[in-house]
């Protein structure tokens, strides 16, 4: 699932990469704007792959009866620093205002995939810097995920964050080196054919 | 939309007890056929309302596709049930994966507000005034 999907290029990117899974995996994408929802739909269809595409704020009216159904969150959220006010604007600004330290959708994002996330699920969320990548992993490490920074990269103009959230319960015998060793997620990632669409370093 | 999406969608809006299942309105639907999963439905199976995805398929126009209490597991396990046309798999797989509604509205039985559906997407935005404190 993807909330936030905007382009639909990121959970196109996903369902073109678990194709070779095969047909058991189901693909939901949200949007709160609406051109956002209609372009991820035409990204989708152009790649041959579909998801089912809500128009919705985060996840408002599936939160109950997906509850602890869903695997993998992908979320690449409007993580950039604004004024308050701008987070109300209707159109493009909803893709990346984030309010005070570009904090305050992400932190309504949180406990909603807390709600949707299954026993083995994965959350993996973008942030900046700024949004103090480490009080979110403390934050989710107090109810009750492991975590990890996965990938750090930095522009010009930001300094980039992917983070990995999933149940502490389910990290393995030992959960402190599983949240500090990516090897058996990249030999996981090394198999699929499209590798051209992830970092070397994921 | 297809009808495992609408199965685990609400009204969140004010006024909603419960706001699920919503009403169906179809007014443009097509199929489009993918190869089924055995594992998938196996497992999603015990998480559907399974009146709501039958009431569905009532609002299409297909009162015989799904019976009125849902297939077992083992049903759904046997040898050769993803291969068996008509099949208790196939008709779960066909309703709930190859069914996609392009245009309608989803209707909230507690309030009767309307969710419009457009092009396959349905539109759950909440008006301010509609949100929940």
């Amino acid at each position: 699932m993807e909330i936030g999907c905007g382009s639909g290029y990121v959970i196109t990117s996903l369902a073109i990469m678990l194709r070779q899974l095969g047909s058991g995996t189901q693909y939901l994408a949200t949007d709160i704007n609406q051109h956002a929802v209609e372009t991820t739909q035409g990204t989708l269809e152009a790649h041959g792959v579909h998801a089912d595409v809500i128009a919705t704020d985060i996840v408002s009216g599936l939160e109950k009866h997906l509850h602890g159904l869903v695997d993998v969150v992908v979320v690449n959220p409007p993580y950039v620093p604004t004024p308050e006010e701008e987070i109300e604007c209707k159109g493009i600004a909803s893709s990346w205002a984030g309010g005070l330290n570009g904090r305050q959708v992400i932190d309504r994002i949180l406990p909603a995939v807390h709600e949707l996330l299954s026993e083995r699920g994965w959350l993996y969320m973008i942030t900046l810097e700024d949004n103090d990548p480490l009080d979110i992993c403390h934050l989710m490490n107090e109810k009750g995920y492991a975590s990890r920074v996965l990938l750090k990269r930095c522009t010009e103009e930001e300094s980039l964050y992917v983070l990995k959230f999933w149940h502490e319960a389910t990290a393995g015998t030992n959960s402190s080196h599983a949240a500090k060793s990516p090897r058996s997620e990249s030999s996981w990632l090394s198999q699929l054919p499209f590798r051209s669409l992830w970092h070397k370093n994921a | 939309m297809r009808l495992l999406t609408h199965n685990m969608l609400a009204s969140n809006a004010r006024g909603a007890v419960t706001g699920y299942p919503l009403k169906l309105q179809v007014v443009k639907w097509s199929t489009k056929e993918v190869e089924p999963n055995a594992d998938f439905l196996r497992g999603i199976l015990p998480k559907l309302d399974w009146p709501a995805l039958v009431a569905a398929t009532h609002a299409l126009g297909l009162p015989e596709l799904l019976p009125e209490t849902p297939p077992t597991d083992a049903e759904l396990s046997a040898e050769g049930a993803a291969e068996e046309e008509g099949g208790p798999l196939r008709r779960l797989h066909r309703a709930l994966l190859e069914i996609h509604i392009e245009e309608g509205t989803l209707v909230c039985p507690d309030t009767e507000r309307c969710f419009p559906i457009s092009r396959g997407v349905p539109n759950m935005l909440l008006h301010e005034d509609e949100v929940r404190n």
